[in-house]
């Protein structure tokens, strides 16, 4: 009974792995093809199946006036819209997140856990629901077609989540800690920064990769909001098409657009694994 | 100069936290609150770090009103049941927090730092991370980090119940030591306990608490000779005390169909119905004695708690060796009537072994 679960656990294992792992490999090795090895015949291994190339590659950082795709400005686009909106709903966030965790708002019928939902109601929503009214505000504001709207655009998708994240975390964070430090001399802000902030790190790491991984692979309002003037990454690797850019091209570009993603979970993982908050409370 | 409260309550919810609370707590004196778990201690005592404001009352320290002074002004010290330590510094630097807080001298805080250290005996420990302590040791820093920040008001809030038998049996003498030699004239210490015992050892002045009132406050001798009603008793006994409905003729003492000679303090009393109190360890196995049954017998430590039943009556009686007894056995034990109290009807005292009311 054990040997066949012990079995089945491994076979599972394997055959998931191979499920994920085998089309990046497939894109790995196609971006290092040329023409001859992808449209002959099947090859897989290099300089067994075939010679490679870093025509593929090369390709991505050509001006399309020299025949090339030219990825390299969407690519710091998208950077620059992740990361500045994850910096600010990650800021914005933990404070609104330490605010409903340790004080107690009373307005009408609404309290603590109704403005918490509020804000991962806002994940809730389908985003086609908020095309329209984005649309006609950033029109409005003069901001359609630019990487700052865009920011404001993220920032409204990528807070509630790091609210949630955030909101849970400060939950089991003892609030004696927080009265300790008050009764050892800290005033409200500095309890935070000097106390509860340095014990919040892991929290902040997982909340800064779920926003990280929601800004960067959103597609569908970089798609709605921009159009000639900014492109943000993934708008420009699912405008590339096959039958104008090549096969090995568009393989590298893929890889290139996951590559911080693997980056960032390795990154985080180290620190995922830690437990910092052990020694708080028993 | 006093730690003064007056008629303190907290009422936050549909109970009472804290009803009508007062106190006059004086320097260089330890004050116990013991009270059972929800009875208002810690309410009590964060209100007294200004961590809770009382919706009524007053609380005046040196003369200031102490409710205006917002807590990291205050200058207390508390420790809390938990063993809160922060989790991001090390042995060393937790306990200089309060005082880098307060801007003191590097060379006042390495002298405060040390001696703090050496008073918990956590010296070599320094470089630790609080995560790699044992519990009893996390509480040890906790309570160092409160010494050396030489707090007018020290607050420990039941600082050994989540350790175990052992560590906190070698602790409690440790803080009787600390509280002796380690605090200076002008410290006000206030301790709460849901234990009889630590409150009878650290021998300081009492108060106790129940559902947020002040039941009765006196020395901790005062307390456990003279609990002024059967809550008290109830309260300040481990195992709690146990009470007999029953009552006093011109002969004898009468509950459970048993009757006892009267003794010498209950001479004056009046012939009517009582609540007799008689401690668990104030009953021993007797072969001329009464018969109770058995319904539990756990053995703790050195000792045997029965769990005797007689008719309406349940007791506990409490057997200084280990024996092995099965449920629903019958017993035959004994009283000691020198040592019953009377309760009224109204449950307060009338008449102590020790004296106490008109005995």
């Amino acid at each position: 009974m054990i040997k066949l679960y012990t079995f089945l656990k491994y076979f599972f294992i394997t055959f998931w792995t191979v499920f994920v792992v085998a089309p990046f490999l497939w894109a790995v090795s196609t971006s290092f093809k040329d023409f001859q090895s992808v449209n002959s015949k099947v090859t897989y291994i290099p300089w067994l199946d075939f010679e490679p190339t870093l025509e593929g590659w090369r390709v991505l950082i050509k001006s399309p006036a020299k025949g090339g795709v030219d990825i390299v400005e969407p690519y710091f686009n998208s950077i620059f819209v992740t990361c500045t909106a994850s910096l600010i709903s990650i800021v914005l966030g933990t404070l609104a997140a330490y605010a409903l965790s340790r004080f107690t708002f009373k307005a009408g019928f609404v309290r603590n856990n109704d403005i918490t939902f509020f804000f991962i109601s806002q994940r809730i929503m389908p985003p086609i629901v908020l095309s329209i009214p984005f649309f006609i505000f950033l029109s409005t504001i003069g901001l359609l077609d630019s990487l700052l709207g865009l920011v404001v655009v993220y920032i409204v998708l990528l807070m509630p989540i790091a609210v949630w994240i955030m909101v849970d975390f400060f939950n089991r964070v003892p609030k004696e800690l927080d009265e300790t430090a008050l009764i050892d001399g800290c005033n409200p802000y500095q309890a935070f920064y000097k106390v509860v902030l340095p014990n919040s790190i892991p929290g902040l790491i997982v909340a800064g990769m779920f926003c990280i991984i929601f800004g960067w692979i959103d597609f569908f309002f970089a798609f709605i909001l921009t159009f000639t003037e900014v492109q943000l990454l993934p708008v420009k690797v699912v405008a590339l098409n096959s039958s104008i850019t090549p096969w090995w091209s568009l393989s590298a570009s893929a890889l290139v657009s996951v590559a911080p993603l693997i980056i960032v979970a390795f990154i985080v993982e180290r620190y995922l694994s830690k437990g910092n908050l052990s020694g708080a409370l028993k | 100069m006093n730690l003064i409260g007056e008629k303190i309550s907290y009422k936050p919810d549909e109970q009472f936290h804290l009803n009508n609370v007062s106190f006059n707590f004086k320097k260089g004196n330890l004050y116990t609150i013991l009270g059972r778990t929800l009875s208002g201690k810690t309410t009590l005592l964060k209100t007294i770090a200004g961590l809770l404001n009382p919706d009524q009352g007053s609380i005046s320290f040196e003369e200031k009103d102490f409710i205006k002074i917002p807590v990291w002004e205050r200058n207390v010290a508390m420790v809390y049941q938990q063993f809160i330590n922060y989790p991001h510094l090390n042995v060393y630097e937790n306990i200089t927090f309060p005082l880098e807080q307060r801007k003191l001298s590097p060379e006042q805080i390495k002298k405060d730092v040390d001696e703090a250290l050496k008073t918990v005996g956590l010296v070599g420990f320094e470089n630790r991370k609080i995560q790699e302590l044992s519990g009893g040791q996390q509480q040890r820093v906790a309570l160092a980090r409160s010494l050396a920040k030489k707090a007018k008001i020290l607050l420990l809030d039941e600082p050994l119940v989540n350790l175990d038998y052992k560590l906190r049996e070698q602790l409690r003498e440790e803080f009787k030591r600390i509280f002796s030699e380690g605090l200076s004239q002008d410290t006000i210490l206030i301790y709460s306990t849901t234990d009889p015992q630590e409150v009878m050892e650290l021998n300081g002045e009492v108060i106790v608490l129940d559902e947020g009132k002040v039941l009765q406050k006196g020395p901790a001798k005062e307390i456990f000779e003279n609990p002024s009603n059967l809550k008290v008793a109830e309260i300040s006994n481990d195992p709690p005390m146990n009470v007999l409905k029953g009552s006093k003729n011109s002969k004898n003492l009468n509950f459970e169909n048993i009757s006892l000679d009267i003794p010498n303090h209950f001479k004056n009393l009046e012939e009517k119905d009582y609540n007799f109190g008689i401690r668990a360890s104030e009953i021993e196995l007797d072969e001329n004695g009464e018969e109770f049954e058995i319904e539990l017998a756990e053995i703790s430590g050195s000792e045997t708690l029965l769990h005797l039943k007689r008719g309406n009556s349940k007791i506990i009686a409490l057997i200084e060796e280990v024996m092995n007894f099965k449920i629903h056995e019958k017993v035959k034990i004994n009283f000691n009537a020198n040592k019953f109290y009377a309760f009224g009807e109204d449950e307060k005292l009338v008449s102590s072994p020790y004296g106490g009311t008109n005995g």
